[in-house]
């Protein structure tokens, strides 16, 4: 598992990092990663529209992470809810990188929701999003299935993705959102 | 019906509704994982402030920032001052957004075009 893990990683790892984390996703390490990313980026020098913009998108992913991670193992293995976090800075702007593991059989509903994202407008995502969230009943998980859209929404740019295959049952999701500095 | 204060934390805002003024507010972050949580007594009160609402409501909303799960929350209260409004009410509803904050201006924007509720967009200027 680790040496899978650490390939997941490596090939997420880009740019230069503002934080990296990669364990146990819990409610305290998302708070506290929310603490320590809100504290660098008040010292950064990053206009306020931005730096607001890249907090609500690490608000999001890291819920998401939160309220998506499978378990590969059984529940009593410290790896079960393992996930991975990177902010990095690139040279247009800012990378927001998350991993998490899922079932393979929510591989295929996951990649054509991206998919769809990705293929639409600005205002046709606008139009989704307003859709689904006048529309759609809230998950078991209290995403609302908003998420997805509101990242591509705000960063104006498509999400990228990957899925590294772990076993039959379970794959690594890997979901990149690029933050323009501009 | 009693006065609302609830205080805002890291994660949650602060909001009040008054009764008597018909002034409801909500400020700060609306960012925890369980928003169904936190909203649920402020709908119940909206419920129940229906039955006797002040000759006019004015609901203030001023976000910092909100995640996707508050965002159904809060038109679930818009919902509710949306039926207010129906009944032939005042209500309009203030929302907040800081000058270079063009997210929360569209955000504002998306919940003016779903509720039928008169908005007005403030720009805050510091």
């Amino acid at each position: 598992m680790s040496f899978f893990l650490d390939q997941c990683y490596e090939q997420m790892n880009q740019g230069e990092v503002i934080v990296a984390y990669k364990g146990y996703i819990g409610a305290d390490i998302i708070t506290n990663t929310l603490n320590l990313v809100e504290n660098k980026l008040e010292s950064s020098e990053i206009s306020n529209s931005v730096r607001k913009k890249l907090y609500n998108l690490l608000v999001e992913s890291l819920q998401n992470l939160y309220h998506h991670v499978d378990a590969p193992l059984d529940e009593n293995d410290e790896d079960s809810s393992f996930g991975v976090f990177i902010l990095s800075k690139m040279p247009e702007g800012y990378r927001i990188s998350t991993g998490n593991f899922i079932h393979q059989d929510k591989t295929t509903m996951l990649k054509d929701k991206i998919d769809k994202i990705n293929s639409l407008s600005p205002e046709e995502l606008k139009d989704f999003y307003k859709f689904v969230l006048n529309n759609q009943k809230f998950s078991e998980k209290g995403g609302g299935g908003l998420g997805l859209i509101d990242m591509a929404r705000k960063t104006s740019n498509t999400l990228d993705y990957h899925f590294f295959e772990y076993n039959k049952d379970y794959a690594f999701f890997n979901l990149n959102i690029f933050v323009n500095e501009k | 019906m009693e006065l609302i204060k609830i205080e805002g934390t890291p994660k949650t805002p602060t909001v009040t509704m008054n009764p008597e003024t018909g002034v409801i507010e909500i400020k700060g972050r609306s960012i925890p994982e369980n928003s169904i949580e936190f909203y649920k007594p402020i709908v119940d009160w909206l419920d129940e402030y229906a039955g006797s609402p002040s000759a006019k409501t004015v609901v203030n909303m001023q976000l910092e920032y909100f995640n996707t799960s508050s965002s159904k929350c809060i038109l679930d209260v818009f919902k509710k001052l949306e039926v207010l409004k129906k009944n032939q009410n005042d209500v309009i509803i203030n929302w907040y957004y800081e000058e270079d904050d063009e997210d929360m201006l569209e955000a504002g924007e998306d919940y003016e075009s779903i509720i039928k509720v008169p908005f007005k967009m403030i720009q805050i200027v510091d």
